[in-house]
């Protein structure tokens, strides 16, 4: 497909869209999905059919919405009045109505009142908190396209960015794009996207030995990171479920900017259904001349192969997943040589976190400036958080960066349910920190969240209420990080087994004063001595509980030195 | 491993009544979809993880014959698939029960009672998790996160995600699919 071709694309499919006076959206994301919700959108299409209306209504699937916790949801557009049109403005003529906790049972109930008012038993408004103070980029599409056709995505202007970047950008522009408008990894430790791909550009391939296998015609790699490992957050599985083509997209003008003919996504096995849909994604690319030799009628090639994680935390690590994409243990090494110079085979590589590479196609079509605008001074753009925990409404959301957590929490999340108080939120999730209620004020944004002993993280956002124990809370992360260590460096692989041998002993009430000031040197020493990230953070949720609730620790010693309220031990 | 296997095409050590390996490759039908998979690979090393994902889901677990048909295969040495097999969690190399319920550990499951859902499944059954019932019924697992944490506490039942389950509702959740697909066969 050339520019001409995928305008056409895009044109007909609005044109066909614009003919059908009601759209109805059902969520087959894994949440809704487990609700059963295919069958919902079986009994809709069979509902539409028996009253003949399938001429003027269409059932779509599509990824999540985002407020999972009212689950299955299904969404009602309808033209209020007037032609049927292509241009943009036809969206604002549309009313939107969502139904919450829709069984199949009440489909019929739906289709009924399509033309009149809405099904009020069902309805959820959609001016509430949760919705109006969300910013969407990245999350755009989700729960607005069927992920299963390039179509849908094409409609909605995509792959715009990559023929803007192959035909009117060379790679040297893309970069600076990239650079300029700020973007920082969203993979954890928010390292500028621009920069990596400058030093991907200008590596050069035969710097180190390489031993690409044989097939494979690429000399520079580009990596999606979809192995997502912190246990309660998934922005990058609803991303990969919701619109994968839009993963692809960026991942291809990744390629074309630093020069590789060869990407890989690392996704996890346990998410088997955002497995199903980017092999999709990738067959209709492929056929469609978006992936592969030539793209859009340029001489550019790139292809894209899916590698499946298998269950282990460390594999999220960058140099332990190239391991087990070259299909070894998942154990990291020391860098440099960081990846964008020796990586993937030896070759120079790039390696991104999934919603890092789904702001891209945004950015090359609305321009740095733009992506720029939003957020805060040194953070840019917005988040995608997994709002979880003991909060009303759980779910995917995304906001600005700068954003507070109390609006986060109180606003958009609806609060402590059951009448409870806040207590903390963690973020970050086995290397980051929770963080208590005096901080509900502080902007959400990389640096603020690391000066108060947190860190950004992929986006799992776990809210506690007065109810936790943060002790256990240490104790479960510390046994994770435990589990998880991949027993390559010692610091990790002993220190978390004592540290969380200590955590279980103040549990048990069998801790003394000492253990406590045990605990505090092991946890500097892992953190300063450990090879990867996994032992270097594991430490995080022990000295953010010790230096927040560190009353809890001394509640359960059973010594009576207790410490002075400064939290220092005497 | 106690029994290593022979190398390819010799019998297997103690006269006619042991099969040879290679009859088993060509009787099971299964070694085809491994094939496959190791052919997509042109037989090089890198697929060994993909190898072990396509072993696992027709056979269910890992054994010794089908990690060493593999070795020789792809040209590695048993060492190598060993350790790869055993360094990743969701390998697993005993056979497992007919039914598998896998119980979320994430933290938006434990902060939400996933321990006290899995205390009230270990007891019921009577099986500690990362084990089978005695019957040959049941393996209970556990995990970090299906990404379902909206739902939490999440578990699934043979591939099936039940959410927000209580410690009181969820053994019985699970007595009632291994009763009807009991029924249904
Ligand atoms: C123990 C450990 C686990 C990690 N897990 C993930 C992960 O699940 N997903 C991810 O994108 N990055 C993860 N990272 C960060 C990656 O190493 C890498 O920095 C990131 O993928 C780079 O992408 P970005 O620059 O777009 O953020 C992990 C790092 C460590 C040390
Ligand atoms: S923490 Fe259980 S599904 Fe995510």
């Amino acid at each position: 497909m050339n520019l001409e071709e995928l305008n056409a694309t895009a044109t007909s499919e609005r044109l066909a869209r614009a003919k059908k006076r009601h759209h109805i959206h059902v969520c087959v994301g894994t949440a809704c999905q487990a609700l059963n919700s295919e069958q919902i959108a079986k009994a809709l299409q069979a509902e539409l059919k028996q009253r003949g209306q399938s001429h003027d209504a269409e059932v779509k699937c599509v990824g999540c919405p985002g407020l999972c916790s009212l689950g299955p949801l299904v969404e009602v557009e309808s033209r209020v009045n007037g032609q049927a049109t292509t241009d943009a403005p036809e969206e604002d003529r549309r009313k939107s109505v969502l139904y919450q906790f829709v069984k199949p049972e009440d489909a019929a109930e739906i289709i009924a009142h399509l033309d009149g008012e809405p099904v009020k038993r069902l309805e959820t408004p959609l001016d509430q908190p949760f919705f109006t103070r969300q910013t969407k980029i990245v999350l755009e599409n989700c729960g607005k396209i069927d992920p299963e056709r390039i179509e849908d995505y094409i409609a909605a202007g995509g792959y715009q960015a990559l023929m803007k970047a192959l035909t009117e950008m060379t790679p040297q522009q893309v970069v600076d794009e990239i650079t300029r408008s700020g973007l920082r990894g969203r993979g954890g430790a928010g390292f500028p996207t621009g920069l990596k791909w400058g030093t991907v550009a200008k590596a050069d391939p035969n710097a180190y030995p390489t031993n690409v296998p044989e097939g494979i015609q690429s000399r520079k790699f580009v990596i999606c990171n979809g192995d997502e490992g912190d246990p309660g957050a998934f922005m990058d599985r609803s991303l990969m479920e919701g619109d994968p083509h839009r993963i692809l997209e960026g991942m291809a003008i990744a390629a074309y900017a630093v020069g590789a003919n060869h990407g890989f996504i690392y996704v996890r096995a346990e998410y088997p259904l955002a497995v199903k849909r980017l092999r999709t994604a990738i067959r209709q690319a492929q056929r469609a001349g978006l992936l592969g030799n030539g793209i859009g009628g340029t001489a550019f090639s790139f292809n894209v192969d899916i590698r499946l994680g298998a269950g282990a935390f460390v594999c999220g690590e960058e140099t332990a997943l190239m391991a087990s994409i070259e299909g070894g243990r998942g154990v990291p090494r020391p860098r440099p040589p960081f990846p964008a110079e020796c990586g993937l085979w030896g070759c120079p590589t790039l390696i991104n976190n999934v919603e890092t590479l789904a702001n891209v196609p945004p950015i090359i079509m609305k321009g740095a400036d733009w992506f720029a605008s939003i957020g805060t001074e040194k953070s840019k753009g917005t988040k995608v958080f997994a709002l979880t925990g003991q909060v009303v409404n759980t779910g995917l959301i995304e906001v600005p960066m700068g954003i507070t957590l109390r609006e986060i929490v109180f606003d958009i999340g609806g609060g402590i349910p059951g009448g409870r108080q806040f207590k903390g939120v963690q973020t970050g999730g086995p290397s980051g920190g929770c963080i208590p209620a005096q901080f509900l004020d502080m902007p959400v944004d990389y640096e603020s969240l690391a000066k108060v002993g947190s860190i950004m993280g992929s986006g799992g956002m776990i809210v506690m209420d007065d109810t936790t124990d943060m002790v256990e809370v240490a104790r479960f992360f510390m046994e994770f990080c435990m589990d998880e260590s991949c027993g390559k460096c010692i610091p990790c692989r002993a220190g978390t087994v004592q540290m969380h041998r200590i955590l279980t002993k103040i549990q048990e009430g069998k801790a003394t004063q000492r253990d406590i000031q045990i605990l505090e040197e092991l946890c500097d020493m892992v953190k300063h001595t450990s090879l990867c990230g996994l032992g270097q953070s594991a430490p995080n949720p022990v000295i953010s509980t010790l230096r927040y609730f560190r009353d809890e620790y001394e509640k359960k010693i059973n010594g009576h030195h207790k410490s002075k309220p400064n939290g220092l031990s005497d | 491993m106690t029994n290593p296997l022979p190398p390819l095409g010799r019998a297997a050590g103690n006269g006619a009544a042991t099969a040879k390996p290679d009859d088993r490759l060509v009787s099971d039908k299964r070694y085809k979809i491994i094939e496959a998979t190791m052919r997509r690979y042109g037989y090089q090393g890198h697929g060994l993880i993909e190898a072990l994902h396509s072993a696992q889901e027709a056979f269910g677990y890992l054994d010794d014959f089908t990690l060493m048909h593999i070795a020789r295969t792809l040209h590695l040495p048993p060492s190598k698939v060993f350790g790869v097999a055993t360094f990743y969690n969701l390998f697993t190399l005993k056979p497992q029960g007919a039914h598998t319920c896998v119980v979320c550990l994430g933290t938006a499951c434990y902060i939400k009672g996933a321990r006290e859902v899995l205390a009230a499944i270990e007891a019921e059954y009577d099986v500690k998790a990362g084990g089978t019932t005695r019957d040959n019924q049941l393996s209970l697992l556990t995990a970090r996160c299906f990404g379902s944490c909206a739902l939490a506490p999440v578990l699934t039942f043979d591939g099936e995600t039940i959410g927000k389950v209580t410690p009181e509702a969820a053994a019985q959740q699970i007595a009632q699919r291994m009763m009807a697909i009991r029924q249904a066969a």
